[in-house]
């Protein structure tokens, strides 16, 4: 069962309730749908599904290595979409992977393959606004949202134009920078989220940095919840348990619901 | 030549799959360009380095030994006479000037034979900006001595030991430090291609070596050459060779690498922020390239390269290593002209064509785009081996 990502996200915003969105890269350990399963578990209201691409030119050192092992691996698309199809998670589900593992699919059949899995959202991490159309109807003919990222970078009218085409919520990028954690949250990112506020009633959440339940709730001051990635791949890649990855992601949840 | 669109489309290849966190800084480089391109001082300082710092124009050599064992009239540009010993430095050139008028202080780029590498070092030493490049491991070893050449004229070399460690890695790792400093940095890419309006920009940044070879022609009373032809990696001394002659019925012919080949063994796809011809797998993931020459070893090819073969205006032959070190082997002992690896693989092309595909009697003109002093140590190395 594929459960739509807005509108899920949109009512547990209205609730009340911080948004925590946990990524975890396919194949990248054996145990990767179980960590899935840790992190809804946990208090997930969504999660994000890396799709490795051989390029990934906005990872950082960890999700690359993750990529790199999740290939070596022998993880595929269709392998991708096959495991997601034996478990049934409840939550929304976001496939995230770059143009050329879904263009090499053909775009119509990477949408239909990825709702049949349980994917209600999509991030394509290098189409931009102008190269999105072809993938956007696709995914929109399918039940698809596909979900937009904005950039400290970002001038105010592009603001105004992916906030017109967003669908499920507003990825907010929370620094200049590649994937990864870092130490501490960055203005910008912070600045970026009161920008689009008034542009947009999707939920607005920050990723790209965030990386402990203190910066998640820090983050939450303003936004509607976080995306969490290289914290949790890290510790995959570390060996973790995915009864250990629901012990962090729990303390994230706390550290969210504090807020 | 064809101009592209606004979004940087040529036909079905190019345009801007990049990061949202890159398609600012890409659309005020596309901006900051054209501005520059309009201004007849821009051009006026572009050309004053080229011709008083880079040694422009850069001559047509006749060889005459070689012309007359093929039955072919063999005509080099000879880009190997420019500074730094390649094609390169007109680009740099161009981007480095663009980067001050924009207000940047700082170069970054991607390398892999180490020629662009230099380049931009020289340009950055030239014009006061600082510089760092970004160099696969693989290629860091093969090419010792342009890492070298890069460190004595202030450049930071970093090597990049992610996935292949060659050309592409390079690129990735380059877009990735870009995403962290675009406010006071320009990426200064190598060859026609990434995002628009990098294909379409380094193109014109190019043409010089064609709108110059055309002219020095017409200055010689030589007619337009019937095959133009020259090496491609990502193809930016092609398609600048190639602008000279678009307009005519001149046969136009761009080598690739055997183990390289992205037009004659690749299928579209999206790299590096543009969709073009890519060396990939059955589902979509990017293979590492194989080639005697570390800066043709990439796995794709500018877009408008994609799209002239696509139209069937230019075509894709490839020349494999064993032809490519045969080629540098008889131009030097024919005509004492040591090429640079990737240069002779158009070499290597004309040497198996001359008498097949190119009619006796017929005039070529062959991008001559570097010299090979850079390979020497690798050479002697595989030639060795050949003993």
């Amino acid at each position: 069962m594929t459960v739509p990502l807005g509108a899920t996200l949109a009512a547990h915003r209205d609730a009340g309730r911080k948004l925590f969105i946990p990524y975890v890269m396919a194949g990248s350990t054996p145990t990767w749908l179980d960590a899935v399963e840790a992190l809804i578990a946990a208090g997930a209201d969504a999660v994000e599904v890396g799709l490795p691409f051989s390029d990934p030119i906005i990872d950082g050192p960890t999700i690359q290595a993750a990529a790199t092992i999740a290939l070596h691996a022998g993880t595929t698309f269709d392998g991708v979409v096959a495991a997601l199809s034996t478990r049934r998670l409840g939550v929304p589900l976001i496939a995230m992977t770059y143009a050329n593992v879904v263009l090499s699919r053909g775009y119509d059949l990477a949408a239909h393959l990825l709702f049949g899995a349980g994917c209600s959202g999509a991030i394509i991490a290098d189409l931009s606004l102008e190269e999105l159309d072809d993938w956007h109807d696709a995914a929109d003919t399918h039940g698809i949202e596909t979900v937009l990222l904005a950039a400290p970078s970002t001038p105010p009218v592009r603001l105004d134009a992916i906030c017109a085409r967003a669908q499920g919520f507003l990825y907010a990028v929370g620094r200049m920078a590649t994937t990864g954690e870092t130490a501490s949250l960055d203005p910008r990112g912070i600045e970026l989220v009161r920008a689009l506020r008034p542009r947009t009633s999707l939920p607005i959440c920050l990723g790209i940095g965030i990386s402990s339940p203190a910066q998640a709730a820090e983050a939450c001051a303003v936004a509607d919840g976080v995306v969490v990635g290289s914290a949790i791949v890290r510790r995959m890649l570390e060996g973790e348990s995915p009864e250990a990855l629901g012990a962090f992601a729990g303390s994230l949840r706390e550290g969210l619901d504090a807020q | 030549m064809l101009e592209p669109s606004p979004t940087g489309r040529f036909g079905e290849f190019g345009g801007t799959f990049v990061p949202e966190v890159l398609v600012p800084a890409c659309h005020e480089l596309d901006a900051a360009f054209r501005d520059a391109w309009g201004d007849p001082s821009f051009h006026e300082a572009y050309l004053g380095v080229l011709t008083e710092f880079g040694g422009r124009p850069t001559p047509i050599t006749h060889c005459e030994r070689l012309s007359s064992d093929l039955g072919v009239r063999v005509l080099l540009k000879r880009e190997d006479l420019l500074h730094t010993g390649s094609h390169k430095l007109n680009n740099v050139v161009g981007q480095g000037l663009l980067t001050k008028r924009m207000g940047k202080r700082r170069l970054i780029a991607e390398t892999g034979a180490g020629q662009h590498g230099v380049a931009t070092a020289t340009a950055a030493a030239l014009l006061g900006l600082e510089c760092t490049v970004f160099m696969g491991e693989v290629d860091t070893q093969r090419q010792e001595l342009n890492v070298f050449r890069m460190e004595l004229l202030g450049a930071t070399v970093v090597t990049v030991t992610s996935g292949s460690r060659t050309l592409k890695d390079a690129v990735n790792e380059a877009m990735r430090e870009w995403v962290t400093c675009v406010d006071d940095t320009h990426y200064c890419l190598g060859s026609v291609m990434g995002p628009h309006p990098f294909p379409w920009m380094v193109r014109e940044f190019q043409r010089v070596i064609g709108d110059e070879s055309r002219r020095q022609l017409a200055e010689r009373g030589l007619p337009v050459p019937d095959v133009v032809v020259a090496c491609v990696g990502g193809g930016s001394n092609a398609i600048g060779l190639f602008s000279g002659f678009v307009d005519t019925d001149a046969r136009l012919v761009g080598v690739e690498a055997r183990g390289g080949a992205a037009i004659g063994a690749g299928r579209p796809g999206v790299l590096h922020g543009m969709r073009s011809q890519l060396l990939q797998d059955d589902v979509g993931q990017i293979l590492e390239a194989h080639s005697i020459s570390a800066g043709l070893d990439y796995p794709g090819i500018g877009p408008e390269h994609a799209h002239l073969a696509a139209t069937g205006r230019a075509e894709y032959p490839s020349a494999d290593d064993d032809e490519v070190l045969d080629a540098v082997g008889l131009l030097a002992r024919t005509e004492g002209i040591i090429a640079a690896l990737e240069s002779a693989h158009a070499v290597a092309w004309l040497l198996r064509e001359a008498g097949r595909s190119i009619p006796l009697g017929a005039t070529v003109l062959l991008g001559l785009s570097g010299r090979g002093d850079k390979d020497m140590a690798h050479v002697a190395a595989l030639l060795a081996t050949r003993r």
